[in-house]
């Protein structure tokens, strides 16, 4: 019986959502040698419309390539936790980033929640890296990935002069996360 | 030495599979959901030492690529629903004339300009009846980023080998989704190119059928001069009404694709589970994934669900739909569209199976629990 798992990243378009679920894709599929697929949808927005990108991984080759009932959900605008958390299994994650989400929704399933965009702007300086900080803690919350595969295909996607920037981005989402769980 | 794998899209494949096949000119005008692949080879072609030309129009492009193809290049144009609708009447020209070419069309909802970045399958009916007047139609309809590279570099060798556009479609799923890839090693996948005549170019003529029925293609602008129209013509390649000459050359040229073992030869599906299948879900594209997933999880029920997935979709599986109609109940045919091949299905079945379809066009993909559901509808 293949293991599926599937996971959302929502939010709007401009934060970087599609591009981490790229990210993430590639460390299950390039780096750790397991099935994925990687697909989105956006509105002809170039910035700000609603904005979703969906990673399936598993053991065995993927026929449906979108989500069914989602393992685990990011959620980085109060529009797309109101609208995918009923999408969530019963007793799986969402990831709220708090800057964003005020009003957390109910449900069978964990809340984590993180300042994530402040936290890129204010400990790294950037809010551009919000997504990576995203990123690693969806990691480290849902155990994918291995940790290492996670940072190896951050580092291999972002241009060379941001790679220390991502590198700490990527593991400070990592750690604020694990020290939660 | 390992071969290479990468995380790509859909629309990044078929660029990349024309590469492959040989393609050497690019004409096209960048329309969402397809304008990766036109992206990725503005990059690759010069790189090969291909051109890349962005046109004013549609339909520009497409007069591009028939010129380019008639000059001896493996040519390509890449849109969407809206463009290809513009290219309808070169589209025409290109078949009548035979110009081999390829057309990819990533398929966005419509009517019109209709659904840009949302999915869509209802250009599959216009692919075969777009243009105007009786003519052959070859369409492929890939589902995965490994089959759109692989469906691309067979598109090529078609439009070569029987000397005819060919069109490639896919929808905004496979178009921009990503999944892994494993590149095919040169040579490791056949590449046809057309016949070139053999002919001195005094005696050469660009539709002469002494040759079978698909004639020899010099390069346009070399020593064998000849003339190309949209009329009907004698195999000398000048107009004519002659009965003779239009009636046999109209014959040949559906002949070419049609013909029990040209079809054949066309032909290529997938049959999962079917051999004891009391319900076949016929789809194509994306939607076979969802019914594919639907198939197994059917099939954990104890339901003999199977599922048929045309992977050329023109010439239709004619032969193998009517006999999955006499072994089957029912055969279900989901479509983001709102039933457009079902039509086929039912016209190849004459009534033998119940044919049910299931439909969606609100921009969001045929779900394997929609299917299930409709499939126990008609157990």
């Amino acid at each position: 019986m293949a293991k599926r798992y599937e996971i959302r990243f929502s939010g709007a378009g401009g934060q970087g959502l599609i591009t981490a679920g790229i990210i993430l894709a590639e460390a299950a599929a390039i780096i750790e040698g397991k099935f994925a697929a990687q697909s989105q949808s956006y509105g002809p927005e170039a910035r700000g419309g609603a904005s979703k990108s969906e990673v399936i991984i598993s053991d065995a080759p993927i026929d449906y390539p979108k989500a069914t009932i989602v393992d685990a959900c990011l959620a980085m605008t109060q529009e797309s936790a109101d609208k995918y958390a009923n999408g969530i299994k019963p007793g799986g994650v969402l990831l709220l980033d708090t800057d964003f989400v005020k009003n957390e929704p109910k449900g069978d399933f964990k809340i984590y929640k993180m300042p994530i965009t402040r936290t890129a702007k204010e400990d790294l300086g950037r809010e551009i890296v919000a997504n990576v900080v995203a990123l690693g803690a969806m990691i480290a919350l849902t155990g994918v990935v291995s940790r290492e595969a996670g940072e190896k295909a951050v580092l291999a996607k972002v241009p060379a002069a941001f790679l220390d920037l991502n590198k700490k981005a990527y593991n400070l989402g990592f750690e604020k996360i694990k020290a939660q769980m | 030495m390992a071969k290479k794998v990468a995380l790509i899209q859909g629309n990044t494949a078929c660029a990349l599979g024309a590469v492959y096949a040989g393609c050497n000119f690019f004409g096209g005008y960048p329309i969402t959901p397809s304008t990766e692949v036109a992206e990725v080879l503005s990059e690759e072609l010069p790189k090969v030492g291909g051109k890349f030309m962005q046109m004013e129009d549609e339909i520009a492009a497409m007069a591009s690529i028939i010129g380019a193809s008639l000059a001896g290049a493996k040519a390509l144009t890449a849109t969407s629903g809206p463009g290809v609708s513009l290219k309808q009447e070169l589209i025409g020209y290109a078949c009548i004339a035979e110009v081999p070419c390829v057309i990819i069309n990533v398929m966005r909802g419509g009517p019109s300009t209709g659904m840009p970045t949302g999915p869509g399958q209802s250009d599959v009916q216009q692919a075969k009846w777009g243009t105007h007047g009786d003519h052959a139609t070859i369409a492929l309809v890939p589902a995965s980023i490994q089959e759109i590279f692989t469906e691309t570099v067979r598109a090529f060798n078609l439009a070569e080998k029987y000397r005819m556009p060919v069109q490639v479609l896919f929808d905004e799923i496979v178009g921009h989704m990503r999944e892994p890839i494993t590149f095919p090693e040169p040579g490791e996948l056949e590449i046809i190119n057309r016949t070139a005549p053999t002919v001195a170019p005094k005696d050469y003529k660009p539709y002469d059928t002494s040759f079978g029925d698909v004639p020899p293609l010099a390069a346009f602008g070399s020593e064998y001069r000849f003339h190309v129209t949209g009329l009907n013509k004698a195999q000398d390649g000048f107009p004519t009404t002659k009965a003779e000459y239009v009636d046999a050359e109209e014959r040949r040229q559906v002949r070419k694709v049609e013909s029990p073992e040209n079809a054949a030869a066309i032909e290529s599906n997938e049959e999962y589970l079917c051999d004891d299948a009391e319900v076949v879900v016929f789809a194509y594209g994306s939607t076979s994934r969802s019914a594919r997933y639907a198939v197994n999880e059917l099939r954990k029920e104890g339901i003999k669900a199977g599922l048929f997935r045309p992977i050329t979709l023109w010439p239709f599986p004619e032969k193998r739909i009517s006999a999955l109609g006499k072994q089957a109940k029912a055969i279900v045919v989901p479509e983001m569209n709102l039933g457009q091949m079902i039509l086929e299905v039912e016209r190849v079945t004459k009534g033998t199976c119940a044919v049910a379809g299931v439909n969606r066009v609100d921009g969001d993909p045929l779900n394997p629990g929609e299917i299930m559901k409709k499939v126990k509808e008609v157990m």
